[in-house]
């Protein structure tokens, strides 16, 4: 018996299931919700077990489907990269079900549940099977079902135009990548002569140089526009916040990672060595959408799309890790290579893992306050405490701060990094250490934003009535949250004894087993590629930070005991009595920002004041302040405006005639013979 | 297991004392240098004896996270300490975390007080968190490109093997880009501490202030926690700057004669480099808001020319 098949399968069924329970309990919203995230969490834990045996086993195991028509034969590959990708997405699928038994629960008669957990289920479903699919006509079956299914999810609260025209932009940009990935996998089909994964592994370096150069920026770009890397991002800060927020963890967390998972394929198999330029190409992409990525996320007021610009910095520091890996590869230096590729994939965990929670985070607060509009928030801490504590770990997590898991997926792409300096005597190396700075400007903005998000949100007064009778979220949905805020814990601390996990991979991809060079005594620490080179150890950090707590308890037993304690009214500047009008706001956090970059945003902003007596007394401001959104103004809609002027012009072939259309036909029919021929 | 044990007590009890102690010299040396008496060195220590052992007052607007920040600010700020090597190149916790968990561990420290500044409600508190991330971020890329100049020279981001590869070129801090790199630091120094040309460390209620406004709230042994966490950060930057640049006189190991020389320089050399930030405080005045980034455009040009130079030299 292959347990691992089993499981395999089992997990695939049980998502089948969950959204034929969808479709059941089309009139039963209950039933409905219960039986499709219950499948769900089935599937997610089956699939999750899976990953697991298959990781602790090794190697890759393949397994062919066969569906009674010749030529079309289902291939499942579970090697230890998609195993990776399938545990990522088991551990957020199985959070995100329990979750959502208590935040679907108020849509009950209110909205179709049963549409809900179908496309949620067929979500995963076609998750699972793009990081498992084994040739390239099922992989791009199962990219099209992931698309289409996440496509009705955005578009789940249609009723909102914003809603609509977001999931119209997503549909189309998914689909001219799509349209990319099949032109590439078609150039590879024609150099392979078959479709299956196998035969492509190291094809694509075999091929003449354009070839490759054409077939790797045409993957890149394919994959980028799902991974949201700037400048074919637009999409995704418009589709992740209308979704519900359940099926935006889901997205932001692991429909993204498709995007790093394909990218990963591509150039750690499909290439084995990939041109310099374009590890170049990777590193420097990976530095604007890190740095643009969290420049946007700092103007945002509305907490998801906050989040969902983190999921573009984040994916831009993923791929700095991918581009060094790549770079290092191409020169030969596999061990650093493996250390730049675990970085990179290490964070692609831990960034699913802290970004799903934080989009359940703000889930429940739009749930508790109704608002995604954090400028209508405040005080959140006080009516929602658990989630804010969690929120707050997710926070810390995504800021890079030691001791969570973000510190230690960020300290290995600095290591990997600083590497890159010493492997070649060209001035090219100079770009490792600058790219190693502005990853320090792209965390310590991070931590600037984080400090915005969970400040302005849950912090000082209420600044509305939603807020302040917000409530907190259902024991379902915090436990959703605290398994991943675990996780977050766990994969900080317990680093260097999952750091052997990555070693099937590394070997598959690199042939070296890297987690002896990347840990030291016995796993308590992480080293960068020799203990020389230096070592952290978040257990060691949070031991020691809890060790010295002993230093302030005793300052209090020497001091501090005879002290009283009071409360009283924090400082209000003379007026009478603090309000929630004192406080600072995100707009208001952020101004410095926004001024220092202000050739990057061009900001706009107007002031009325109405005033009776004097301009120093005024009775109404209103203020309103935006920046220009530079990617949609001066790229997509000239392109759009262009490809419409292009259309209209088009058009007059399209008179109506049926002679015409005959003679069209007719016309294309000689000329496909006469190429016919010749060829 | 019981020399490192002395090793991290040794060193503990050295950041707690000798950090008020720089920040005393430093003002008073401010004080003489502008024809005032100012307080006595020793006037920090009272200070913080003063302070915890008086009440406090709690915003009623504030949170459980206003409480627990000023105990998060001075053990991060202490665990980093450890992490720098002061008396000798052999730091006590060098396998716990090198130069980026210091980096870092500063940033868990910053990431709370901002967080603590806006938990009361207050506009100060606000506008001084805001500020700072502000301007942390703005340091942040320089401090690392100076960082990396001196970790590639050294092969390692192990402040032991940095300080280690310094002592083993004494002459080395003349090379162009230890000085570019120097230069940056120095910089980074003054933008972290909070101190003129940035940041007015003197002052209390006035629109230009930064790191003051964020801890207005604070009183009491809270006050006493985040003020001590200040000077020790300082104290921990300095000692830093400090020993990866002039590492003359640094022992290798933790010797009883060798750790005393080394204190001993140790002494020597921060007084320099405070009458440095003495001289930089006291001939400049204070940049407006929006002027700060140039200076940190310079100083990440400097880190940016460093690294050039290690290339070319």
């Amino acid at each position: 018996m292959d347990w691992v098949r089993a499981a395999f399968f089992g997990g695939l069924i049980a998502y089948l299931a969950g959204a034929a329970a969808g479709v059941a309990g089309y009139r039963t919203p209950r039933l409905a919700r219960l039986g499709t995230f219950g499948c769900a969490l089935a599937g997610a834990l089956l699939e999750m077990t899976a990953a697991v045996m298959a990781l602790a086993q090794g190697g890759a195991a393949a397994w062919t489907v066969p569906f009674g028509v010749p030529l079309l034969a289902w291939t499942v590959r579970l090697n230890p990269l998609s195993a990776y990708f399938n545990l990522a997405l088991g551990i957020l699928a199985a959070a995100v079900s329990i979750y959502s038994f208590g935040y679907v629960r108020p849509m009950e008669g209110r909205r179709n549940v049963g549409a809900l957990g179908f496309f949620y289920n067929l979500l995963l479903l076609g998750l699972m099977a793009v990081f498992t699919a084994g040739d390239a006509f099922f992989f791009l079956v199962a990219w099209e079902v992931m698309a289409v299914s996440a496509y009705c999810l955005v578009v789940f609260e249609h009723e909102k135009e914003e809603t609509r025209r977001a999931g119209m932009m997503f549909l189309i940009m998914s689909h001219a990548g799509t349209g990319l990935l099949l032109i590439a996998f078609l150039l590879m089909a024609q150099a392979s002569g078959s479709l299956d994964f196998a035969s492509f592994h190291g094809l694509a370096s075999t091929l003449p140089a354009q070839e490759q150069g054409l077939i790797g920026v045409l993957f890149f770009a394919g994959f980028g526009v799902k991974a949201g890397i700037i400048p074919i991002h637009v999409w995704l800060p418009a589709a992740h916040p209308v979704a519900p927020s359940n099926i935006s963890a889901i997205m932001s967390g692991i429909m993204i990672k498709a995007g790093i998972y394909g990218m990963a394929l591509v150039f750690f198999d499909f290439f084995s060595a990939a041109p310099v330029w374009m590890g170049m190409l990777v590193l420097a992409t990976g530095v604007v959408s890190a740095l643009l990525g969290v420049l946007y996320a700092l103007m945002e007021h509305d907490l998801k799309r906050l989040l969902a610009y983190h999921s573009i910095e984040n994916i831009g520091i993923i791929l700095m890790g991918f581009g060094a890996a790549l770079v290092f590869q191409t020169m030969g230096h596999n061990t650093l290579a493996g250390l730049a590729l675990v970085a990179g994939l290490y964070h692609t965990l831990n960034h699913a893992i802290f970004k799903c929670l934080l989009f359940l985070g703000a889930g429940s607060v739009v749930h508790g306050t109704g608002t995604r509009n954090m400028e209508e928030m405040g005080g959140l801490i006080r009516p929602m405490p658990v989630t804010a504590l969690f929120f707050l770990i997710g926070a810390v997590a995504i800021s890079g701060l030691p001791p969570l898991n973000g510190f230690v997926s960020e300290w290995l792409t600095y290591q990997a990094l600083l590497a890159g300096f010493g492997i070649t005597p060209l001035l090219t190396r100079v770009v490792f250490p600058i790219t190693g700075a502005l990853l320090a400007l792209t965390a310590a903005l991070a931590a600037a934003c984080f400090v915005k998000a969970f400040g302005i949100s849950f912090l000082a007064l209420p600044k509305s009535e939603h807020a302040a009778h917000a409530h907190e979220a259902t024991p379902s949905m915090l436990a959703g949250m605290g398994i991943l805020a675990a996780g977050c814990v766990a994969l900080g601390l317990g680093a260097g004894w999952f750091l052997p996990v990555f070693d099937p991979i590394t070997t598959q991809a690199l042939g070296v087993r890297i987690s002896p060079a990347l840990t030291a005594a016995h796993g308590f620490a992480l080293a960068a590629s020799s203990a020389h080179a230096g070592t952290v150890s978040p257990l060691g950090i949070a031991g020691l930070l809890a060790a010295l707590a002993v230093l302030p308890a005793l300052l209090w037993l020497a001091w501090g005991r005879n002290g009283a304690r009071a409360t009283g009214a924090a400082w209000d500047c003379g007026q009478p009595g603090l309000t929630a009008a004192n406080a600072y706001t995100a707009t208001g956090f952020s101004k410095p920002i926004r001024m220092i970059f202000s050739a990057l945003y061009r900001p706009r902003r107007e002031i009325q004041a109405e005033y009776e007596v004097s301009p120093y007394y005024p009775t109404a401001i209103r203020f309103e302040s935006e920046i220009e959104p530079t990617f949609e103004k001066h790229v997509y809609d000239p392109f759009r405006d262009g490809l419409l002027r292009i259309a209209s012009r088009l058009r007059t072939v399209q008179a109506g005639s049926i002679h015409a259309y005959l003679a069209y036909i007719f016309v294309t029919l000689i000329i496909l013979l006469l190429l016919g021929v010749r060829g | 297991m019981m020399a490192a044990l002395f090793k991290v007590m040794a060193q503990l009890v050295l950041l707690l004392l000798l950090a008020p102690l720089v920040s005393g010299f430093i003002k008073t040396a401010k004080a003489r240098l502008q024809m005032r008496r100012g307080p006595g060195v020793l006037q920090p220590y009272r200070d913080l004896h003063k302070l915890l052992r008086k009440g406090m007052v709690i915003p009623n607007t504030a949170s459980w996270l206003f409480s627990a920040t000023p105990y998060v600010v001075f053990l991060a700020t202490l665990l980093a300490g450890l992490m720098v090597p002061m008396v000798a190149a052999d730091t006590p916790v060098g396998l716990v975390g090198g130069v980026l968990a210091v980096v870092y561990l500063l940033g868990l420290g910053r990431f709370f007080l901002a967080l603590g500044g806006l938990d009361a409600g207050s506009s100060f508190g606000g506008l001084g968190s805001s500020r700072e991330m502000t301007i942390a971020a703005l340091a942040e890329p320089t401090l690392m490109l100076a960082v990396f100049t001196v970790a590639i020279g050294a092969g390692s981001t192990n402040l032991s093997q940095m300080v280690a590869a310094a002592i083993g070129e004494q002459w080395r801090f003349l090379a162009p880009s230890q000085v570019l790199a120097f230069a940056a630091l120095f910089l980074v120094l003054i933008a972290e501490t909070g101190r003129i040309p940035v940041d007015n460390p003197a002052t209390h209620l006035e629109l230009t202030m930064i790191h003051e406004a964020m801890i207005l709230e604070y009183s009491g042994p809270y006050l006493a926690l985040i003020e001590w966490a200040a000077s020790i950060k300082q104290l921990l930057l300095m000692a830093l700057l400090i020993n990866v640049f002039w590492p003359f006189g640094l022992p290798a190991g933790w010797s009883a004669g060798g750790v005393a020389a080394g204190a001993g320089w140790l002494a020597v050399k921060l007084a320099v480099l405070s009458a440095g930030v003495v001289l930089v405080e006291t001939t400049n005045a204070k940049l407006r808001l929006f002027r700060v980034p140039e200076l940190m455009a310079v100083a990440f040009t400097l880190g940016a020319l460093a690294l050039a130079s290690t290339f070319l030299f």
